[in-house]
């Protein structure tokens, strides 16, 4: 960005790259509210400067407990990594099918103005609230357990596939709707030849996307007693476990990265 | 050509797909389906906790309202701490974030072995959920804010470090190549040929990682890390619903709000 100031003369001739803010009072003034903000907040937070100075005689101490991993209680990491991976399709199964309707829903092409708003406060209020929150409610109605974690993951997933759904739904050229219209359908035989050839590549895309999101967040809604592998992680860390922990960890990284690639080769094989 | 064969081939209503397609897309959905079934079935779910489920949420929501008004003046400085830890883990972000992604993008890299050690901490760094780290990072530096910041900077090097590392890829070559031709250094063909090309990505990428980090920041607490989750988790373990339900309002709004001004600013650099 500042590249020219890095020769010597600066000369009115010299080539200048294109700045993000046109006006030098605004760049200028924009960078020294920046500097001005970090030490306010730096300051303001309650940072223990003495502690942090420990830390890294701490980390270095917590990383020697880690190494090596210990793989000995494997059964146990084999139950909580198969519940994490059934809650994470569980979950994107029942989003996939309850985006359906919420994401038609929250077009506006489609459906009338107050059930599309209605659509969109769903969406919205449920992409809000952090996955964690909605867990800790789902643990005080449903009690602690998978299922807790379950729906907290389909709550997830519902909002985020339908609100993609419902952004495809809106861009999609108005001619093909039209000419369906014109032919006499019905709304479900729209909904068929129209809709769904043109959205359902991009919604099937998304759902493996969230696939693979959700079998990341599988891993943490245990940590509030939601079920799956977080929640044995979050009991290692308790009782200082480190060299489990590192082995849970070391297997979550693996699962995280064989679902991505997973998602990536269908995900191709869609387009 | 008999008649049968005919009106095989060419079918009075139209088909979108032929029979074989349509038979491989049916084993799809079938084992999807079967997928499903099986992970349901596998994770024993108590499916009578589904009869008093709404006795239960209502109860919840009975004590939930009205809102503990009187809790406002202990809900500021948390709140802030909360969008500090956020933005703070960004400012971070973007200076670890930033290396990363050069040695992840193939054709900034310095050869196999760098491209891979680059890969690796992206996805490790993406891997584990933010309250994880945060986990490790209290584990490090005791509780406090200072332990989220650096938890939701592990978490976003591997958001922006990915984005980055790819728009790196796809850049314009041609501009490269006419600074290497000045005869520029490696670093001045990074400053002056590549930065300014990933730019709008990465100011883009940063603040849509902002907003994130926000909604991240806001559950930190429950492990410890700082921020307004400190009180929430204690709130619900004391099960002082209208504290809570207060506080969730607050954190909708400021959710909200960041959401807001994450959208506008990114609109206007594109």
């Amino acid at each position: 960005m500042r590249a020219q100031n890095q020769s010597e003369d600066v000369t009115p001739r010299q080539w200048q790259t294109i700045k993000l803010v046109e006006n030098p009072y605004w760049r200028y003034g924009l960078v020294i509210l920046a500097i001005a903000y970090l030490f306010y907040s730096v300051g303001t937070l309650d940072i223990n400067w003495h502690r942090m100075s420990t830390g890294l005689t701490r980390a270095n101490n917590m990383f020697s407990r880690m190494v090596p991993p210990d793989f000995s209680r494997w059964e146990l990491l084999v139950k909580g990594i198969l519940e994490s991976l059934q809650m994470a399709f569980a979950a994107s199964f029942f989003g996939m099918i309850l985006a359906i309707p919420l994401g038609l829903c929250g077009a506006s092409n489609l459906v009338p103005r107050p059930i599309y708003l209605v659509a969109r406060a769903i969406i919205v209020l449920s992409r809000t609230f952090h996955e964690i929150i909605i867990a800790i409610f789902f643990v005080k109605i449903f009690g602690f357990g998978p299922l807790a974690g379950v729906l907290t993951l389909v709550v997830a997933s519902t909002s985020f596939i339908s609100k993609m759904l419902a952004e495809d739904i809106e861009n999609m050229p108005p001619g093909q709707l039209e000419a369906v219209r014109a032919t006499g359908a019905s709304f479900p035989k729209l909904l068929v030849y129209c809709i769904s050839p043109q959205a359902l590549p991009r919604y099937l895309g998304v759902s493996i996307y969230r696939l693979d999101a959700n079998i990341r967040h599988s891993t943490v809604v245990g940590i509030v007693g939601a079920g799956g592998i977080g929640q044995v992680l979050a009991a290692t860390f308790s009782r200082y476990d480190y060299d489990f922990s590192l082995a849970i960890l070391m297997i979550i990284v693996a699962l995280v990265f064989l679902g991505e690639v997973f998602s990536n080769w269908v995900r191709s094989g869609l387009r | 050509m008999t008649l049968d064969e005919h009106a095989r081939k060419y079918p009075e209503v139209w088909q979108r797909f032929n029979p074989r397609q349509t038979l491989i897309r049916y084993v799809w959905y079938l084992s999807i389906v079967a997928v499903a079934a099986w992970s349901v079935s596998n994770l024993d779910i108590p499916w009578i906790y589904f009869l008093d489920a709404h006795v239960q949420a209502m109860d919840l929501a009975t004590r939930m309202w009205p809102p503990d008004l009187d809790f406002v003046d202990k809900l500021y400085d948390p709140l802030i701490e909360t969008i500090h830890i956020a933005t703070l883990g960004t400012v971070v972000t973007i200076l670890i974030a930033f290396p990363v992604a050069f040695l992840a993008a193939r054709n900034t890299t310095f050869n196999a072995a760098t491209w891979f050690i680059g890969r690796l901490i992206l996805v490790t760094s993406r891997s584990v959920n933010t309250v994880v780290w945060g986990l490790l990072f209290v584990a490090i530096f005791g509780p406090g804010p200072l332990a989220g910041i650096w938890a939701i900077a592990f978490r976003s090097i591997g958001f922006m470090g990915k984005l980055v590392a790819e728009a790196i890829e796809e850049i314009d070559q041609g501009a490269v190549e006419a600074i290497e031709a000045t005869g520029a250094s490696r670093l001045q063909v990074l400053w002056i040929g590549i930065l300014p090309q990933v730019l709008p990505v990465i100011y883009g990428t940063t603040i849509y990682r902002w907003d994130i980090n926000i909604r991240e920041s806001t559950v930190l607490g429950f492990v410890g890390a700082g921020g307004i989750g400190i009180q929430l988790y204690s709130s619900i373990n004391l099960f002082a619903w209208q504290e809570v339900s207060l506080m969730l309002t607050s954190v909708f709004a400021v959710v909200l709000v960041s959401e807001f001004i994450s959208a506008a600013v990114r609109q206007r650099i594109s």
